[in-house]
């Protein structure tokens, strides 16, 4: 009988450390996260750096320490933006966050009918320009505007103006996040309350609000991180309202003080950065509140109560599709408010500034490769990240990075980029002003969201399956390409789609980034409001809305099909 | 525990014969943590061989350690007389069936089966008529075009198995192949694997925390605990003959009674003394005596056997009717503050009229009782 006795627990110091042969295998995938590392560093890391770093430059490129930051600081006109930037930021946050809970609250717990239809409608912010929003706006509101009355002699343009295009922008980001914390309700905790007689009012606060907690905080932080990023809105509607976005823009764009709109960026950075951090903490909460995923509550039927909700839900439907139908008849309209009837006239983009159609079939080109490029790009990243044998530091250090573009406001990575990918002594010189680095910087800003999608798809694979390949002397990429894309068809069409749809609808980073020949449909819709051609804008800015529409569609319409034809191994 | 059959090894072995797979000194450190302290083992060919153990005892480590898939810090593992100590599963001979069967859900089985004899050179004719054998196999030709997810938890545990063993591996390694499925099947599927395992041939690693399993399935088992190979043997002898009182309190049930050695002969436990062998280890001091419950002897007044030899005055405390057999506690002022367990044949508590409250005499056999140092 052969023994071990259990001796004293010790390592034996003098026995050889086994160093694991890599296999061929782990030489692929080592090369293959080596690459996909090194494209987050240039297109991430290194231009971040060079922001940082020329924020304490002089405009000759000397190190002057601090100086910027002074005389930054010691320009009230500059440091003012930063109070209307949170001001309009925690109002929007409020109003935002409110509606959205009520409309979560209709579309989860009552039995109001049509609730797909009011929940697509909500997501349709999502499909425009922050541009938008404002456009409409002005032709509602604005001198010559439709309804300007009803805002009893105060100004559109200007803070009331950012906010409710804010809030336009923002709703449907923070609905998907309550609704998610909404739907983890435990309906036993409801039926011990009623069994206890609580009143309803009383059951909705001790109950219901405290179970949505991290949800609406996790939506707050959202909504004030992407308002105190955008810049669409504010450019369009803002007025003399300065905010910080609209300062970088200035700076950089105006003034060509390139040193000082990089110190806005790192202002700008900080609000971004810390309600970034506070989120995750919160929704790394309310994950675990999800895994302990109780009995669903099913809402009961109740006249008042649904009617109230049915009527809430078409005034917030009435107030997204109203926008959009403003400025679709704006676009229609020959010349407001003298010549109301209707052509498409407005559509002539050729003789306008901004690059005219060309800009549009730009932007369908750039989402498309975007969408291509960056789903294969986020997909393997993520894989590799995940599944990735060896390299356990670089891993963690490229989750690290894979997160971080969420916190980098658009504006803030398009500057950077400038710093960088301009520099003349950057070997990467060349792609500055093509297709390619519009392509790259859309990725990037969008990456975090893209990358947790991919992650969260493939946390959801067996572990094993490479264990097992490899055991039959497979190489990784067959069970990658046979097994992983294909049970994360889904999910990687998911990820397509959201980067298609951004690409379509961004302004902020492309907007230091474009070239002659690489104008883009929002950009135009930017550059002709601009120029006055309001009108034009609003044409441009819906064509947007109904491409990235009809691609929402064609997705919907294949991932049924995908879904039909893969039921019989994914039913469980 | 019944149902300890010895059955005969698959093959032969004599202590020359050269292991087919030998672990030696083996470590494994999760940081800090030691996993596995300096495990030495050989496993010979055509051997079944369960490593059983508490969970977290390092037993999955070891297995993905002979697979290459969590290679060791230190000590080596060798192959068919190879060092594969280093080299990555892809280089090893092996195949895997993991607990949670890892089934590639958008192949069919007969896809997921031929997955490891594809880009091999091999004939598309012949990956066909290889996964329908291995299919036959494991007895469901019928279900060839089904996909995972439409058969039921054992068919897919048999799927993985074929899919492991399509490649013909040396070695196979089972990660609680059968700890998902409910009770009947799993009953069944021990017989199906072990019958399999039998007619290939195949050199064969079970990890399970499941005794039953290990002792219906096993040539040998490898006993752990906390990092530690407490003792290797076959079932008889790990039953029989526990090493530590570990594998005693962990393998059936154990009566254990604090003692002292008395002489080099026997110990004394409570007023009595009992006669035993004793391990030259043990010469002094506290230990523990151990005996289990189907080895206590009542003695009858008619048969008078034992007389005199290691024989106790009980009362009955207590009588517990457990269909096939009965369980007994007894105590006795003799032996101290402790209670005695046995289990009796229900003609002998007939006969002798034992319920709770008799006083009896029992006897416990020396060959049967096990003595191990107090905190061994
Ligand atoms: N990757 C790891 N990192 C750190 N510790 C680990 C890791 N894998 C295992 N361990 C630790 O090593 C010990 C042995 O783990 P192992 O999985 O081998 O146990 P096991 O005997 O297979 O248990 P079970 O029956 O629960 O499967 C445990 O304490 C476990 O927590
Ligand atoms: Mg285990």
């Amino acid at each position: 009988m052969q023994m071990s006795t259990p001796a004293a627990a010790t390592v034996p110091i003098s026995a050889v450390r086994i160093k694991p042969k890599a296999s061929r295998d782990d030489w692929h995938m080592r090369a293959f996260m080596l690459v996909i590392g090194l494209y987050l560093l240039v297109a991430l890391a290194f231009p971040l750096y060079a922001m940082l770093s020329k924020s304490f430059q002089n405009h000759d490129g000397d190190f002057i320490g601090l100086a910027n930051y002074l005389e930054y600081f010691g320009t009230p006109a500059l440091t003012y933006s930063i109070n209307n930037s949170i001001f309009v930021a925690v109002i929007t946050t409020g109003i935002t966050v409110t509606l959205a809970f009520v409309l979560a609250y209709a579309l989860t717990r009552s039995c109001m009918p049509l609730k797909g239809f009011f929940k697509s409608v909500a997501m349709v912010p999502i499909l425009v320009p922050s541009l938008l929003p404002g456009i409409a706006l002005v032709y509602l509101f604005g001198r010559q505007g439709m309804i300007p009355e009803l805002l009893f002699g105060h100004d559109i343009y200007g803070p009331i103006g950012i906010v409710i295009a804010e809030v336009f922008f923002t709703l449907p980001h923070a609905m998907i996040i309550i609704i998610t914390a909404l739907s983890i309700a435990d309906s036993r905790l409801y039926e011990s309350a009623i069994a206890l007689r609580a009143s309803k009012p009383r059951i909705f606060f001790t109950v219901t609000l405290p179970g949505a907690r991290y949800g609406l905080i996790s939506a707050a932080f959202v909504v004030f991180t992407l308002t105190i990023t955008d810049f669409g809105a504010p450019k369009v509607i803002g007025g003399d309202f300065n905010v910080l976005a609209t300062d970088i823009y200035k700076q950089v764009i105006g003034q060509q003080n390139f040193e000082m709109g990089a110190v806005v960026s790192v202002v700008l950075l900080i609000p971004a950065a810390v309600a970034f951090f506070v989120d995750r903490v919160v929704q790394k909460k309310q994950v675990a509140l999800l895994s302990a995923r109780a009995v669903p509550l099913q809402p009961n039927p109740n006249r008042r109560f649904d009617s109230i909700m049915l009527g809430y839900a078409c005034l917030v439907s009435l107030f997204i599709l109203g926008m959009l139908a403003v400025c679709q008849y704006a676009a229609l309209v020959k010349f407001y408010p003298y010549d109301l009837s209707l052509g498409l006239k407005n559509y002539q983009f050729d003789l306008m500034d901004g690059g005219g159609w060309e800009s549009y079939f730009n932007s369908i080109r750039m989402a498309t490769y975007t969408a291509l490029f960056g789903t294969i790009v986020v997909f393997v990243g993520a894989y590799m990240v995940e599944k990735g044998r060896g390299f356990r530091l670089g891993r963690g250090f490229f989750q690290l990075l894979a997160m971080m573009p969420m916190a980098v406001p658009g504006l803030v990575l398009g500057l950077a980029y400038i710093f960088f990918f301009n520099a003349p002594n950057n070997p990467l010189n060349f792609i500055y002003g093509t297709m390619a680095i519009l392509v790259i910087s859309t990725i990037t800003h969008f990456y975090t969201v893209s990358h947790l999608t991919a992650v969260t798809a493939l946390k959801q694979m067996d572990a094993e399956f490479e264990a097992v390949s490899s055991s039959l002397k497979q190489p990784f990429y067959k069970v990658f390409s046979r097994v992983t894309v294909p049970v994360c068809l889904p999910a990687i069409f998911d990820i397509g789609i959201y980067l298609f749809v951004n690409a379509m609808t961004t302004v902020s980073a492309v907007v230091f980034l474009y070239g002659p020949d690489t104008t883009l449909a929002s950009v135009a819709v930017l550059n002709m409001d601009d120029a006055g051609d309001i009108a034009p804008a609003a044409a441009m800015g819906m064509m947007i809305f109904y491409t990235a529409a009809g691609v929402r569609i064609l997705h919907y319409i294949v991932s049924a099909y995908i879904e039909r034809r893969t039921q019989k191994w994914r039913m469980r | 525990m019944e149902n300890t059959k010895t059955r005969k090894p698959a093959s032969p072995r004599l202590p020359t014969e050269s292991p087919f797979l030998r672990i030696t000194d083996l470590t494994k450190m999760f940081g800090a943590f030691t996993a596995l302290h300096e495990i030495s083992l050989e496993i010979y060919d055509g051997e079944f061989v369960c490593f059983l153990g508490p969970s977290g005892c390092g037993k999955t480590t070891l297995l993905r350690a002979i697979a290459g898939l969590d290679i060791q810090t230190s000590g080596t593992v060798e192959q068919g007389g190879k060092d594969v100590s280093a080299l990555p599963p892809s280089e090893r001979d092996f195949g895997i069936v993991f607990q949670s069967y890892a089934l590639f859900p958008n192949m069919t089985v007969r896809k997921n089966i031929a997955y490891g004899l594809e880009n091999r050179k091999t004939a598309r004719s012949e990956i066909k008529s290889r996964v329908s054998e291995l299919l036959e196999l494991v007895g469901l030709p019928e279900q060839a075009d089904k996909y995972p997810a439409q058969l039921s938890g054992g068919q897919q545990q048999r799927v993985a198995l074929a899919r492991a063993l399509a490649t013909s591996p040396g070695l196979l390694l089972l990660d609680e192949p059968l700890s998902a499925l409910d009770a009947k099947v799993r009953a069944y599927l021990r017989h199906e694997i072990r019958a399999l395992q039998e007619r290939l041939g195949v050199t064969t690693i079970m990890v399970t925390h499941d005794q039953e399993e290990a002792l219906t399935m096993a040539d040998r088992i490898v006993v752990m605990n906390d990092g530690f190979i407490e003792q290797i043997g076959s079932p008889m002898e790990i039953y029989r003959e526990p090493a530590t009182s570990f594998v005693a309190d962990f393998i059936g049930t154990m009566n254990f009674v604090p003692g002292v050695v008395e002489s080099a002969e026997s110990v004394k436990v409570g007023k009595i003394i009992l006669q035993c062998d004793l391990d030259e280890s043990l010469d002094s001091g506290e230990v523990t005596v151990a005996i289990r419950p189907e080895d206590i002897e009542v003695q009858e007044a008619s048969r008078g056997a034992n007389q005199g030899n290691n024989v106790v005055e009980v009362s009955v405390e207590e009588v517990e009717f457990l269909g096939s057999f009965v369980r007994a506690d007894f105590a006795s002022d003799s032996i101290g503050n402790v209670r005695l367990r046995a289990d009796l044949s229900i003609n002998l508590v007939r006969r002798l009229d034992i319920v709770e409250g008799s006083t009896i005499s029992v006897a416990l056999p020396r060959e049967r009782i096990r003595v191990y140092a107090k905190n061994g």
